[in-house]
């Protein structure tokens, strides 16, 4: 089991790519016959037999040109791999869930197009490329993020049957990719106002807000706030009006670990929190977030949401506790 | 990008493969059953008309019954599972019905390959060269629609062309692998009863009516070539079986008696021998029809003691020999007692008026009785016709004094009858007579429409003579062929009576082209791959030496093959090399541009870092970036290239 563990690093290499974009040669690219090829082979063999038998003279030369179409396709499929050129790209963060999706570059620097490139993470669905002659294209491998944390998707299995399908043409690429994994959102309602730490700050029955005035609409208002009604009274003006809430993006709200039910596990907590962020972003809130061992001053905006979700991602995971 | 689910197949391929399916099995509809055709036709247009509207496939269990009672109606029409054309006819139900239960790419690529099948098995019937073609059109099609398995959506035409293209490369490794892959001759087993069906040629028995109908076909039975000069077309008698055993109706070869096979026949051969190769179609039967009469054989051929040269095996292939013959003879002058009392035996009782006619003749030296015979058929009312009146119990009584209208057997017949009676050793030989050469290679063709009978006659101190009794009747089947000796109104095989000189030199050239086709490709045999690897100077050729040929010859055209496919990189232009130069050079002395770094940006770098190199670096970096990203001319690459010299040339090349 250890010599074959050996042979595997030697063969494969387990180590992460450094250097982009990865050009892919012959050291990376490996080949054996697909199970079509060694069906084919064995079809071959049994073809033989047969133009011996019956002294086939044209069976003959069928034969022996599928058995040099066989060994030209494998010198197809190892081409359609060599001198690839690779280039990861920054995947967005997501939540627990969902697709993480890794972007990845993929270039093909010949005058021959190369086909069916098919590549995946272990265990995860396959994307299937191709590339023109002297083109590039763009994908994004997907990754189920099934914890929090930071996702590590593993090596990237690129792998093509092109042409005839009889032989597997694959190789390895192992970025230093990681994507950040929020935990899922748990929509409950908002902490109540009674809660709110801040006690001048008047919020809303029930965390509604009151209506307070009208003003220009900015270009990061959500559209549902837009004062359709006024906006068709006053003809005369380009700028869309909102309705502003008292309550609103002026208000400061906590989300407070110690608000969430206490008999709930840690995970199901950070999601309650998680769906707070979420709901408090969508109105605009400005809300800070506290945990046990932190907290992130009240503000508004996706910069401040993406800091926050991201202390929820990484609360009391192996990077956070070695920092600290 | 789109993505992919490896295992179902692309809906847009099946017409792919239902090409396939056409492609490979439409050409077996000449010899299949009608009911299999239709079958073929109705599974193929049944799986087109699903595609077509996006049905689903039908279940497993109705295909299952239908490959059940596919299988019986086959059994039922071949009596057999296990023949050739029961498997052929199973492979072509397969394949009908393979693809209404195809649903994942395994299951299409099970069709490819019971297609490639399906091409080995048309050989069976036919190797010539539009099957050839069709060999090429076929694997091309076939490759296409791997690649439309495999690569995904693309238009025809360039998926055509792509598997042209793999064909085109897989080609020397073909022409490799058929030179240099050892030969086996076949068959490794026993060969199922109808492996050899349909051969035509002369039988070992003569019945009225055995040669007429022989006459009727163009067929090629062999091809010669003579090293130098072609004898006369009246000394062109190919010998076939030897019949000296009458029953009243047939001649049959006797059978010998024990001991008397293992005779050697005596010749005596005078003037010029003849060397000559033959190329004899496939018959099934032993005699190697060489002219008359051979004097040396080829290897493994014996000679019987009736003259007739055999082969060890019945000819089951398209095969190519050497004899030397001689055309003026003298053979077994003393013939054994056996051999001539064969040649004398006679049905007792039937054709009674030919008999009485013999007895008058019995007095008279044995060659003037034959003499009598000829000039019978040739100052009597007697005709030479293909189509000769139907003939009773007493046939050669009738023949003589009633219909007198015969072919070359009903003269031979009643030659060979009137001598025997009057006592005079004769016997009937079977073969072909004459042929014509084809202008374009020198070959003559020699048709089943050259079928003939003669008799021989055995003259003390002479030996066996040959006497012709047809030339007596119609000289000109002789000297001209049958086409001069039979009359205006009789039916002809197509191929012989053309007139149009234009079609005559088509026939000749396509003719010429087969006869190229059979012996280097079609009689490419272990004896033949032996001789023209030792012309090509391998010493000694055993399965060894070829293997190891092969495994040479076939590295060095895979390493062809890649270097040919390598991909071909597009040069970078020359301002991108000179700045890739001058960066490189940098590296060296520790200043390394990032991949993100601008060419100023990375400029003002250099001068923070390497203020020495500021001037020089700026210089360069304008330079490069008006020629990348703005409208740079030819003094500006100049003058980057210049740069990249001024720098010292230790830090250019390698450190």
């Amino acid at each position: 089991m250890r010599q074959l563990n050996v042979l595997q690093q030697w063969l494969f290499g387990h180590r992460r790519d450094q250097q982009w974009p990865l050009i892919l040669g012959q050291r990376r690219i490996f080949i054996v016959p697909s199970a079509a090829g060694i069906l084919f082979a064995v079809v071959l063999l049994v073809m033989l037999v047969g133009a011996i038998n019956y002294d086939l003279s044209l069976g003959h030369a069928l034969i022996f040109l599928l058995a040099g179409l066989g060994l030209v396709a494998m010198v197809h499929s190892f081409h359609n791999l060599f001198g690839l050129r690779l280039t990861p790209g920054r995947a967005d963060a997501t939540f627990v869930g969902d697709l993480a999706r890794f972007p990845l570059q993929l270039e093909n620097p010949r005058r021959q197009q190369r086909r069916a490139l098919e590549l995946s993470f272990s265990a995860q669905p396959v994307v299937a490329v191709d590339l023109p002659a002297e083109g590039s294209a763009s994908i994004t491998l997907p990754c189920l993020a099934q914890r929090r944390g930071r996702l590590d998707p593993g090596r990237i299995t690129l792998v093509t049957r092109y042409p005839l399908g009889l032989f597997r043409a694959w190789s390895y690429i192992h970025p230093s990719w990681s994507c950040l994994v929020y935990p899922k959102p748990l929509r409950t309602p908002l902490p109540p106002a009674s809660t709110a730490t801040v006690a001048e700050y008047r919020r809303g029955d029930g965390g509604q807000e009151d209506f307070a005035g009208l003003r220009a609409r900015q270009h990061s208002d959500p559209t549902r706030h837009i004062a359709w009604k006024a906006v068709a009274r006053r003809t005369d003006e380009q700028a869309l009006l909102v309705k502003q809430f008292a309550g609103g993006a002026s208000d400061e709200l906590w989300l407070d670990w110690s608000l969430t039910p206490a008999d709930r596990d840690s995970e199901e907590r950070l999601s309650i929190l998680a769906g707070w962020i979420m709901l408090a972003d969508e109105q605009q809130a400005c809300y800070g977030l506290r945990l046990p061992d932190q907290q992130i001053a009240p503000a508004t905006g996706s910069a401040h949401r993406a800091a926050c979700l991201q202390t929820l991602a990484l609360y009391q995971t192996e990077e956070t506790r070695d920092a600290a | 990008m789109r993505p992919s689910s490896p295992q179902a197949i692309d809906q847009a391929a099946v017409p792919w493969l239902l090409a396939v399916a056409l492609a490979t099995a439409s050409p077996h509809g000449e010899h299949l059953p009608p009911w299999l055709s239709v079958l073929f036709a109705a599974a193929l247009l049944w799986r087109l008309w699903l595609w077509w509207q996006r049905q689903p496939l039908p279940p497993r269990w109705l295909l299952a019954l239908l490959v059940l009672a596919a299988l019986a109606g086959i059994a039922w029409q071949y009596r057999s599972l296990l023949g050739r054309d029961s498997g052929v006819a199973m492979l072509v139900m397969f394949m009908a019905l393979k693809p209404l239960e195809m649903k994942t790419r395994r299951d299409a690529m099970v069709v490819v390959m019971l297609g490639f099948f399906l091409l080995l098995t048309h050989y069976f019937y036919s190797q010539s060269i539009p099957t050839g073609l069709w060999l090429l059109a076929s694997c091309t099609l076939l490759t296409a629609a791997l690649i439309r398995l495999h690569g995904g959506s693309q238009p025809p035409a360039a998926i055509i062309r792509q598997a042209g293209l793999l064909l085109l490369q897989a080609l020397p490794f073909m022409l490799i692998l058929y030179l240099l892959f050892p030969r086996v001759s076949g068959p490794l087993w026993g060969l199922p009863q109808d492996a050899h069906a349909g051969r035509s040629g002369l039988s070992n028995e003569m019945a009225p009516g055995s040669i007429s109908n022989l006459i009727l076909s163009g067929a090629i039975a062999f091809r010669s070539h003579f090293a130098s000069g072609i004898p006369e077309k009246s000394d062109l008698y190919w010998r076939g079986p030897v019949l000296d055993a009458y029953d009243g109706l047939t001649w049959r070869a006797s059978t010998p008696a024990a001991g008397r096979a293992r005779m050697v026949p005596v010749v005596e051969a005078r003037g010029t021998p003849y060397s000559y190769s033959s190329i004899i179609e496939a018959h099934g039967q032993r005699w190697l029809l060489a002219l008359d009469v051979a004097t040396s054989l080829p290897a493994g051929a014996v000679q019987a003691p009736t003259l007739e040269v055999l082969a060890r095996e019945p000819l089951r292939a398209r095969s190519r020999f050497v004899f030397t013959s001689s055309v003026d003879y003298h053979a077994n002058r003393n013939e054994t007692a056996a051999a001539l009392q064969q040649a004398l035996a006679l049905p007792p009782t039937i054709n009674p008026r030919a008999r009485a006619l013999a007895d008058q003749w019995k007095s008279r030296p044995p060659a003037r009785i034959a003499d009598a015979v000829l000039s019978l058929f040739r100052n009597e009312d007697f005709h030479y016709t293909l189509r000769p009146p139907l003939l009773g119990a007493d046939a050669v009584d009738e023949f003589l004094f009633g219909t007198r209208r015969g072919f070359c057997e009903h003269y031979a017949s009643a030659f060979v009858f009137l001598l025997r009676a009057a006592g005079v050793p004769a016997r009937v030989v079977a073969g072909y007579q004459g042929g014509e050469v084809n202008p374009v290679d020198g070959y003559l063709i020699v048709r089943q429409s050259d079928a003939h009978a003669w008799a021989e006659v055995w003259l003390a101190g002479e030996g066996w003579v040959r006497y012709d009794p047809t030339a007596a009747v119609a000289p000109s089947r002789i000297e001209q062929g049958i086409v001069a000796a039979l009359p205006q109104d009789e039916p002809l095989p197509a191929i012989v009576g053309l007139d149009a000189d234009w079609l005559r030199q088509l026939r000749y050239r396509w003719e010429a082209a087969n006869n190229a086709w059979n012996q280097w490709v079609l009689g490419y045999n272990p004896q033949r791959q032996r001789d023209i690897l030792s012309r090509f100077g391998m010493a000694n050729p055993d399965w060894q030496g070829m293997s190891a040929a092969l495994a040479v010859l076939s590295g060095v055209a895979l390493l062809l093959v890649t270097v040919w496919t390598l991909p071909r990189r597009r040069r970078a232009d020359p301002a991108q090399r000179a700045w890739q130069r001058y960066c490189k050079a940098l590296a060296r002395r520790g200043v390394t541009r990032a991949a993100w770094e601008g060419p100023l940006a990375f400029a003002r770098r250099v001068a923070v870092e390497r203020p020495q190199l500021a001037a020089l670096t700026s210089d360069a970096a304008r330079c490069y970036a008006a020629l990348r990203y703005g409208r740079g001319d030819s003094e500006q690459l100049l003058v980057l290239q210049e740069c990249v010299h001024r720098l010292p040339a230790r830090w250019r090349n390698s450190p």
